[in-house]
C-alpha cells in the first residue's frame, strides 16, 4: 500500500432520507481501496466541516436527492471557504444537467449523476483529489 | 491529506494551541508510518503522560459506538475534553474501509470532543505503533480522557485493548453460555463489563454467566492477585441508561489503579510493549533486507534443498544482523 491512502467523507446534508445511493458509492470507493468516513443522514455544514478537520479528509462527497442542491451545494462550498479548508466537494445524486454549471461555478469540484458508472465515480474522486494536490 | 507547507513542529504547535485541523493532519502522518510518524510520535511523547486511556471493545453490533457517544456526552458535561480513536478493519482484499463509527456519536458530540476514525490497513505491526502514538498525541494536546474503540476480535484488537488503562468489554444478550464466558481471550482483559441492549431477552442470563465466570476467578485466586473484581453493568446505550454507572465504574477503576500502584505497572508494561513492537519491526525490516541479498538467497536455496532447516537459516540470518 502506498503512503497515500485517500480518505473520503460521505454525507447527506439537511433533510434528505434517500440513502441507498450514498451506500452504494461508499461501497464502490471502499472496493477501490479508499477509506470512506461515512457520516450518513441529516448532517449540517458544521458537522461535515468538523468531521473533515478531525478526519483530515481528502475529499467530501455529498449525496443529494431532495432537489436542494442549488441551495445546499453553494452553502457547503461557502462553509468550506469560511473554514479555510481546501477540500474538494463532489456532489452526487439527482442533479438536472442544467444545474451542473451553476454548481461548478459555486466551487463544487465535480457532479456525478445517476448514470455514473462505478469507474466514473472512482476516477472522479481520484482526479479531483490529485487536481487539488497539484495546486 | 494535501501536501503540507507547514513543518511538523509548526503543525504540532498549532495542534497544541487547539487547532483541530493540525491535529487531524498529524494523525494522518502518524497513520502513514515511517520516519515522519516517528518524529510526530517523539514530540507527542515529550508532552504526554497524564491522560486516562479507556478501551471500549466488543463484537460488531454490540453498541460500542453508541455507548462511546454517551460517554463523550457525559464527560463533556463534566467539563472534560474527550478524544476518541475508532479503529475499524480495512478490507484485506482492496485495502479500503468504510469507517462508520461517527454516525453513532455525532448527535452527542460537541466542540470539546475529537473523533478520529482509523482503519487497520492490513498491517498489525503498523497499527501497533500508530495507536499508542495517536493516544500520546491526543494526550499531549490535552484530551482527557482518550477512548479507543475496537472490534473485539483478533490479536490486533487484544493488543489495542492492552494499550488502555481501563478496558470496557461490551457484550450483548445471546453471546453464549458460561463455558463461552470462561474461554480465554478478550473477556479476561475486562476491567468493566457492560451488558448492553439490556432490554432484550437473555440480558440477565448474560449477566449471570459473567458473574459466574468472575466467581471462578475468585476461587482460582485471580481476584486475590489483582484485588479487583470487574463490575458488570446493565446498559441500554440507545436510551442512555447505565452510562452514568459506567463512568462511575471507570473512575473507580482508575482510583483502584492509583491506590494500588498498578497504574505504574500498566504503564511500564505498555512502554515495554511499545519498545518491543518497535524493535521487532526494525529487526523485521532488517531481516527482509538480508533475505534480499545473495547471502539471503543462498539460505533460501539451502532450505529448499533441505540441506538447512528453516530454523537454522533464520538463526544464521539473525547472527548476521547482530554482527553488523
Amino acid at each position: 500500500m502506498s503512503g497515500q491512502q485517500y480518505r473520503v467523507i460521505l454525507a447527506k446534508l439537511g433533510l434528505d432520507g434517500h440513502d441507498r445511493g450514498i451506500k452504494v458509492v461508499a461501497r464502490i470507493l471502499r472496493d477501490a481501496g479508499m477509506e470512506v468516513i461515512y457520516l450518513g443522514l441529516r448532517q449540517t455544514t458544521g458537522s461535515i466541516i468538523a468531521a473533515a478537520e478531525e478526519e483530515d479528509a481528502d475529499a467530501i462527497g455529498l449525496s443529494m436527492h431532495n432537489a436542494g442542491h442549488l441551495t445546499l451545494g453553494p452553502k457547503m462550498t461557502a462553509a468550506l471557504n469560511d473554514a479555510g479548508l481546501d477540500i474538494p466537494l463532489i456532489i452526487g445524486g439527482i442533479v438536472p444537467d442544467e444545474d451542473v454549471e451553476e454548481l461548478l461555478k459555486s466551487g463544487v469540484a465535480a457532479v456525478l449523476g445517476p448514470g455514473a458508472s462505478a469507474e466514473e465515480v472512482v476516477l472522479t474522486v481520484r482526479d479531483t483529489i490529485s487536481a487539488r494536490d497539484e495546486t | 491529506m494535501k501536501p503540507s507547507k507547514e513543518t511538523i513542529p509548526q503543525l504540532f504547535e498549532a495542534a497544541l494551541s487547539g487547532q483541530r485541523r493540525s491535529l487531524g493532519k498529524l494523525l494522518t502522518l502518524i497513520e502513514r508510518g515511517g520516519e515522519i510518524a516517528d518524529t510526530v510520535a517523539g514530540l507527542a511523547h515529550q508532552k504526554a503522560g497524564s491522560t486516562h486511556v479507556i478501551g471500549i471493545t466488543g463484537a460488531p453490533g454490540s453498541g460500542k459506538s453508541t455507548l462511546t457517544g454517551r460517554l463523550i456526552e457525559l464527560f463533556s458535561q463534566a467539563g472534560h475534553n474527550t478524544a476518541v480513536l475508532a479503529v475499524d478493519p480495512s478490507s484485506p482484499l482492496t485495502g479500503g474501509a468504510i469507517l462508520g463509527d461517527r454516525i453513532r456519536m455525532d448527535d452527542l458530540t460537541d466542540e470539546n470532543s475529537f473523533i478520529r476514525s482509523m482503519a487497520t490497513r492490513g498491517h498489525s505491526g503498523g497499527l501497533a505503533l500508530a495507536v499508542p502514538a495517536a493516544i500520546q498525541l491526543f494526550d499531549a494536546v490535552g484530551y482527557k480522557p482518550v477512548i479507543i474503540e475496537t472490534v473485539g476480535v483478533g490479536q490486533v484488537e487484544v493488543d489495542v485493548a492492552g494499550a488502555a488503562d481501563t478496558t470496557v468489554v461490551v457484550v450483548t444478550p445471546g453471546m453464549g453460555d458460561a463455558v463461552q464466558a470462561n474461554k480465554a481471550g478478550l473477556l479476561e482483559l475486562a476491567d468493566i463489563f457492560v451488558v448492553n441492549k439490556s432490554d432484550r431477552p437473555g440480558a440477565n442470563d448474560a449477566r449471570r454467566d459473567l458473574d459466574l465466570m468472575l466467581d471462578l476467578g475468585h476461587i482460582s485466586g485471580l481476584e486475590e492477585k489483582t484485588g479487583y473484581r470487574p463490575p458488570i453493568i446493565m446498559a441500554n446505550s440507545l436510551e442512555g441508561t447505565g452510562s452514568l454507572e459506567i463512568i462511575e465504574a471507570i473512575e473507580n477503576h482508575a482510583n483502584h489503579l492509583k491506590s494500588t500502584g498498578s497504574i505504574k505497572v500498566r504503564q511500564e508494561q505498555r512502554t515495554l510493549m511499545e519498545i518491543q513492537n518497535r524493535v521487532e519491526l526494525l529487526i523485521g525490516a532488517a531481516a527482509k533486507e538480508v533475505l534480499a541479498t545473495e547471502f539471503g538467497q543462498a539460505k533460501i536455496d539451502a532450505v529448499l534443498d533441505r540441506t538447512t532447516s528453516p530454523a537454522e537459516a533464520a538463526k544464521s540470518i539473525m547472527n548476521s544482523l547482530l554482527n553488523d
